[in-house]
């Protein structure tokens, strides 16, 4: 039986959950870097919670684009060369996390940006909560039902991160002579990867007739009102609009991912199949 | 002789009453019940589950990435066949998402004898809006409103850190969601 040509759109579906899903784990992966090292105990326990949040998150969504890969006859993925799960092209929650390359991840360039110093872990998740946030309250409405599902629920969650983030963004940029040079630091090196947040993939547009997506390039006023309140408030300026990178969303990233996934799926391909 | 759909009524009571002994593993003291976790019961008989029936509990997470969950839900399958139950079918709903109201009123109460500020009837703070007026958390050691945020994080993700600024005491506040 072909699904694909029942569901046509399936394939887009497919990858839009690999995106949300990759957005999450990758931000969580970066953040848990700091557990252990956070300037005082509190954020340290705030940052690793704010992880564990996004990584529930994630396993959601690759728990629900799983199990429509395992009803496709699609790959919309390619596993590596290594098959460990005993040539199965049975697709888990661990094999979507574990054993795609970096070609195949589908996360915005944003979330995979160096940790850099507090500051700069702050902005990013600032940055990325203010936009969850909003991505959020129009997915929690999706005319798909799991989507909705997951996206009400981690709504809960992403308020507190964005209230977090906001007020350390104040605090650091409104702080000493230090803190408000790092802000604009981060802000540098950051902010040339926001404009790719709405900037809508293939897969995206091609699920809104559906209104299974949501339509990104609407979030961008709200987003940066937003972050101008915030800027306004931590005495940081607003940048002027400048080359955005982007390819992300495409599976085209920064030499950084490669990183990232050689530290997070190690222990996956050296052992494979191993538990703890 | 008991119709079938009274059997099915007495073993859904039995089975409410088995996972009242069900707790969670991070709060010791709240069971599975008290956290408002448990959804909905189904009891299937031969026909819908050949050969023998079967039953399936429907449970829903406190936070997306609540490690307890396995844990839990590990816990209810072994008591439901402890107690002689077969083909437990154990499933996960995420909508409607869990709110801190679904919490019994024994399990707050539970919660403030073990230490741990139960969450305020009603959500006071749940917009990003920044450094708003916290809220009002009774300390559960003295009683005194006179307490303090320390950390909207805290020692799991359903908790937030606040300190006692009567008898300086620092506590755990399940915190509204």
């Amino acid at each position: 039986m072909n699904t694909n040509s029942q569901f046509p759109i399936l394939n887009s579906l497919i990858n839009y959950i690999l995106h949300l899903a990759d957005n999450a784990l990758i931000l969580a992966h970066c953040n848990s870097e700091w557990c252990g090292h956070g300037p005082v105990l509190e954020q340290d326990i705030a940052i690793t919670n704010i992880s564990l949040d996004l990584i529930g998150q994630a396993r959601n969504f690759y728990q629900y684009a799983a199990e429509l890969t395992n009803h496709s006859t699609i790959q919309p993925f390619n596993h590596s060369t290594i098959q460990p799960f005993n040539h199965s092209t049975h697709s888990t929650e661990d094999t979507l996390a574990y054993l795609r390359d970096a070609r195949n991840f589908k996360n915005c360039l944003l979330v995979e940006q160096p940790n850099g110093d507090w500051g700069k872990t702050i902005l990013r998740q600032f940055f990325f909560s203010n936009y969850q946030y909003l991505l959020y309250e129009k997915l929690q409405i999706s005319s798909d039902d799991q989507l909705s599902a997951i996206a009400a629920k981690a709504l809960k969650e992403v308020t507190y991160h964005l209230r977090w983030s906001s007020e350390w963004v104040i605090r650091l940029g409104d702080g000493t002579e230090e803190s408000h040079n790092r802000m604009l630091n981060a802000i540098d090196e950051l902010w040339p990867y926001t404009d790719e947040l709405f900037i809508a993939a293939d897969y995206e547009n091609e699920l809104l007739n559906n209104k299974i997506s949501v339509d990104v390039a609407s979030l961008k006023t709200n987003w940066q009102q937003k972050t101008e309140l915030i800027f306004s408030e931590a005495t940081l300026p607003m940048p002027k609009e400048i080359f955005a990178h982007k390819g992300g969303k495409q599976g085209m990233h920064t030499e950084q991912l490669g990183f990232i996934l050689a530290g997070m799926q190690f222990l996956q391909r050296a052992y494979p199949n191993s538990e703890w | 002789m008991l119709a079938e759909k009274e059997i099915s009524l007495v073993q859904e009571k039995q089975i409410w009453k088995i996972l009242h002994e069900v707790l969670d593993p991070e709060v010791p003291v709240l069971s599975v019940i008290d956290l408002g976790i448990i959804r909905k019961i189904e009891i299937y008989d031969a026909v819908q589950k050949p050969p023998f029936g079967g039953l399936g509990v429907f449970i829903t997470p406190t936070y997306s990435g609540c490690p307890a969950m396995d844990v839990i839900r590990m816990n209810i399958r072994l008591a439901l066949i402890e107690n002689g139950f077969k083909n437990i079918k154990i499933k996960t709903v995420l909508s409607p998402a869990w709110t801190t109201d679904w919490m019994t009123e024994e399990g707050k109460r539970k919660l403030k004898e073990y230490g741990i500020a139960p969450p305020n009837a009603q959500q006071q703070v749940c917009t990003p809006d920044v450094f708003q007026k916290e809220e009002a958390v009774q300390c559960p050691q003295c009683n005194s409103y006179r307490t303090k945020l320390v950390s909207s994080f805290g020692s799991t993700a359903c908790k937030a850190l606040y300190v006692c600024e009567d008898c300086r005491e620092p506590f755990d506040y399940f915190k509204c969601h």
